[in-house]
């Protein structure tokens, strides 16, 4: 068990070295830096200067190292843009982005799961075939036209619900949330939808697809057999083993709802990290572009260690060895 | 008691209704095992499937009447129904590894399974379960109840799972090819304890399975089905004493004795093709014999597996697979390699073909070593010399392949024969060898059943031009008409070509019609080796003695 944590958490240092030398690349080979970072009037001898005191005529593997080091020290370098620090750039938006893909994970969960199991247990049913349906509709559509059409009809036209940025916000320590007043959630409700919307799809025809796989396993005919109750059978037997698998899809796109909420974001003006990466990439802010990279590579990583975890939570398989 | 009449089973489909079971009739009385046999497909499983309400759906009970005790079944509302499962019929279902829930502890399952069916509460539900598993013969079951079900073994979780079925005191219990996963040891104190149950607390079995010697051993009364009729029913000793119809004693027949030798199984001779259309494979496989009959010697042959990592800092402990095997096979023979699940048996047929890589020992076929696992080079002759036959003619044969791309790429393969039309025709005649029609060549493997499927396998082995063939379990997941078949087919072929074979299986009576030599694998050494008839009239190892003692068998004088 420790032996297998220990061996995932030095594989992800293998993942998290190779992205860093992504990002590094980044910040090296994409255009020059000086020329970036310097304007016209800036005499070639105060460039060449510039040049030196940056270390950027060092060989590349003291600069790889240089760069690794100074991230490990929380050291991210300044943004060519605002001249302030990255890390306290992206650190002040990754609340609003956690909370959002959260918050989108936990409608995704809430509502595609028992969703998955109604279509699953009942796949005849008239409900089923228009939760199909619907949701066929829901991932065909672009995620920002889905945007666009709640705004439209739950902002314009009803009024019911604000149409961009974050609303009431509350500081907790340096973390500043909008799940503490009504005013925030208000704010939230839209944009988590729309981002909420595809992983829904996909969690729902997941979970339908296992669950219609397990309640044809020997086990469960077996449960049928000896008369265990109806409800128990379908919670306690079936979705049990169908999480199995929906966990791990789950805890993959979960990474991907982070770094994808860049559209979510955009459209609702949201102030997290991927309107901060989209507004980098138009002034080629290549410091903070290289840290966002490194930062979602990290939340992949950290996702998939802690479904790894849950594996062995849920299943006792892989927790308690065979005795015999 | 259970009783059927004229019970019929249909499935709708788009061309009209397929009719799965007709006119089925039986009684069974409390205390009684009634075995239901017959081949697969005969619809033995539809009829236990009906009687506890759990058809396949879109299947349903077209007509009949099932009656238990004074309750009429098909009456039922699924509510009731599914309040009465368990309750007054339970199930058994075949293998142990999938009918216990892997995320729940066996206690759970029981407690559930108690408290579903009494108004008891969990300590109750608790003290009954413990003292079912102790009953049932699982020791120390106050600890043991806590575990799951990988925990147990195969045999113990068999047990557990009847306990599950038990433990609500039905009346009825249809157990389907209870003991078809287990090894002879664990599969007669399965029996036994059927058995036991039947007889201590008066429940009665339906016995649902394909082996007749599991029938003859425990069954009081049985009926024999085919194609979803009744063909015959009566007393055990009747019906398979003295069989009246001559399905029965076809089937009989086809069952391969564990106390004598017949030279070959008596089997409808089905209009096979034409046996000259098969000259031309024969004498190609004749004029490329320029290697005489191959022996194959393995001297102290060990395998070992590294087993699971348990510690970061000591090396994952060994699991020896084969242990110091040495094994002669002379020239032009058959030996027999039997052993239960686990003992080595495939372990040794894949180092022979270089797909494991032992770490001690020397393999020589004829009189050349052979290189072990990857160091064996793609173009060493013995990729050629050595063919195999597989168990599973469904995952053996690539399936999006038509039989001639499968048949041919041999002859391609190793060069044999340059053009394509000589090379179609070759593999026609293979077939026709085989008993197959030459015309299957178009088509594809899921066009065949299993048993025509394991002839395509064999012909494809042979159009290698093997000398050595590793038959492993080749006829396990047959029918025993079938199984019939393809030995008689297998000695044929042997004795036509002069091959040598290492005939591999757990089913003592298979091996015993087969080999010239039996060895008895267990834990990865050989714990017996010699004459076949040697080993089975007189064996030395107590290993040996104890397979044979427990191997169900019908009584000598049933038996033509």
């Amino acid at each position: 068990m420790v032996y297998f944590i220990l061996k995932r958490m030095f594989q992800s240092v293998f993942v998290m070295l190779a992205v860093a030398f992504l990002a590094f690349s980044l910040f090296r080979f994409v255009g020059d830096p000086i020329t970036q970072m310097t304007g016209v009037e800036t005499s070639v001898a105060d460039q060449e200067r510039l040049r030196e005191e940056l270390g950027l005529n060092d060989p590349f593997v003291y600069q790889f190292a240089r760069f690794t080091g100074d991230m490990l020290k929380g050291d991210f370098g300044f943004s060519y843009r605002t001249r302030q620090p990255v890390a306290d750039m992206i650190s002040s938006r990754i609340p609003a982005t956690l909370e959002l893909g959260v918050v989108a994970l936990i409608i995704s969960l809430l509502v595609g799961v028992p969703a998955g199991v109604y279509t699953a247990l009942k796949p005849r049913g008239v409900l089923t075939q228009a939760i199909l349906m619907t949701t066929l509709v829901g991932v065909s559509i672009p995620t920002f036209v889905i945007g666009i059409m709640l705004i439209f009809i739950f902002g314009v036209q009803l009024g019911w619900l604000p149409t961009f940025g974050r609303g009431g916000t509350v500081q907790i320590g340096g973390w500043e949330s909008s799940l503490f007043m009504i005013d925030g959630w208000r704010a939230l409700l839209l944009p988590a939808i729309t981002l909420g919307v595809y992983q829904l799809t996909l969690t729902m025809r997941l979970v339908r697809a296992e669950m219609m796989e397990v309640m044809r396993t020997d086990y469960i005919r077996f449960a049928m057999a000896r008369g265990v109750p109806m409800r128990r059978l379908h919670y306690k037997h079936a979705l049990a083993n169908t999480m199995v698998p929906v966990i791990t899809i789950i805890g993959l796109q979960f990474g991907g709802v982070i770094a994808f909420s860049i559209v979510t974001e955009s459209v609702f003006q949201w102030p997290g990290m991927g309107l901060l990466f989209l507004e980098s990439i138009r002034f080629v802010d290549i410091p903070v572009m290289g840290v966002y990279l490194v930062v979602i590579a990290f939340f992949f990583v950290l996702v998939n260690l802690i479904v790894d975890l849950l594996y062995v939570a849920i299943d006792p398989r892989l927790r308690i060895k065979d005795v015999s | 008691m259970l009783t059927i009449k004229d019970l019929s089973v249909k499935f709708p489909s788009r061309f009209g209704d397929i009719t799965a079971i007709e006119d089925v009739d039986m009684v069974i009385k409390p205390g009684e095992i009634h075995g239901l046999v017959g081949e697969s497909g005969a619809g033995k499983s539809t009829v236990g499937a009906a009687v506890i309400g759990l058809l396949q759906s879109p299947g349903y009970v077209a007509n009949g009447t099932l009656t238990l005790g004074d309750t009429d079944l098909r009456t039922l509302t699924p509510d009731q129904a599914h309040v009465m499962r368990g309750d007054r019929i339970s199930m058994i279902f075949q293998d142990p590894q999938t009918s216990l829930n892997p995320l729940m502890t066996i206690e759970d399952q029981l407690i559930e399974t108690i408290q579903a069916h009494s108004d008891v509460s969990v300590s109750a539900a608790r003290k009954r379960a413990v003292d079912l598993l102790e009953e049932i013969g699982i020791k120390n079951a106050a600890q043991r109840i806590k575990a799951y079900p990988h925990q147990f073994s195969g045999g113990m979780r068999q047990r557990v799972v009847i306990a599950l079925a038990v433990s609500t005191d039905p009346e009825l219990i249809i157990a389907d090819e209870p003991t078809t996963a287990l090894d002879v040891a664990v599969q007669s104190q399965v029996l036994d304890l059927i058995q036991r149950l039947a007889k201590e607390r008066q429940i009665a079995f339906m016995l649902i399975t394909h082996d007749i010697g599991v029938i003859a051993q425990v069954a009081d009364r049985v009926t024999v089905m085919r194609k979803g009729r009744v063909m015959e029913t009566g007393g055990t000793a009747q019906v398979l004493g003295t069989p009246k119809h001559p399905y029965t004693q076809a089937l009989m027949d086809a069952v391969p004795p564990l106390d004598r030798k017949i030279d070959r199984f008596q089997v409808p001779e089905a209009d096979e093709a034409s046996r000259d259309d098969g000259d031309l494979a024969e004498n190609w496989l004749l004029e490329g014999q320029q290697h005489d009959l191959t022996g194959l010697s393995l001297q102290n042959l060990t395998v070992r597996f590294a087993g699971p990592r348990t510690s970061l800092f000591r090396k994952p402990p060994h699991y020896v697979a084969l242990d110091d095997v040495t094994l002669n096979i002379k020239p032009g023979s058959i030996m027999g390699l039997v052993g239960e699940s686990g003992s080595g048996k495939s372990t040794l047929a894949k180092a022979i073909t270089g797909l494991v890589t032992p770490n001690a020992g020397t393999m020589t076929l004829g009189d050349t070593a052979l290189p072990f696992g990857k160091s064996r080079s793609r173009h060493h002759p013995s990729r050629q010399l050595v063919q195999m036959v597989f168990q599973d003619p469904y995952s053996s044969l690539n399936s999006r392949h038509r039989i001639g791309d499968i048949l041919t790429e041999p002859l391609r393969f190793y060069g044999f024969v340059k053009d394509a039309t000589e090379r179609e025709n070759l593999a026609r005649s293979m077939l026709a060898l085989v008993g197959m029609q030459p015309d299957a060549i178009t088509k594809y493997p899921h066009q065949f059943s299993g048993g025509q499927r394991q002839r395509i396998a064999v012909a494809r082995a042979l159009l290698a031009r093997p000398r050595f063939l590793i038959c492993d379990e080749p006829t396990s997941a047959l029918d025993v008409s079938i199984q019939a078949e393809i030995l008689n087919l297998l000695k044929d072929l042997q004795s036509k070509f002069g091959l040598t074979i290492l005939f591999i299986s757990h089913n003592l009576a298979v091996v015993r019609q087969m080999a010239d030599e039996t060895a008895v694998l267990r834990h990865g050494k050989i714990e017996e080796i010699g004459e076949t008839d040697a080993v089975y009239t007189a064996p030395t190892a107590a290993y040996t003695k104890s397979l044979l003692e427990l191997t169900p068998v019908m009584p000598t004088s049933w038996q033509a």
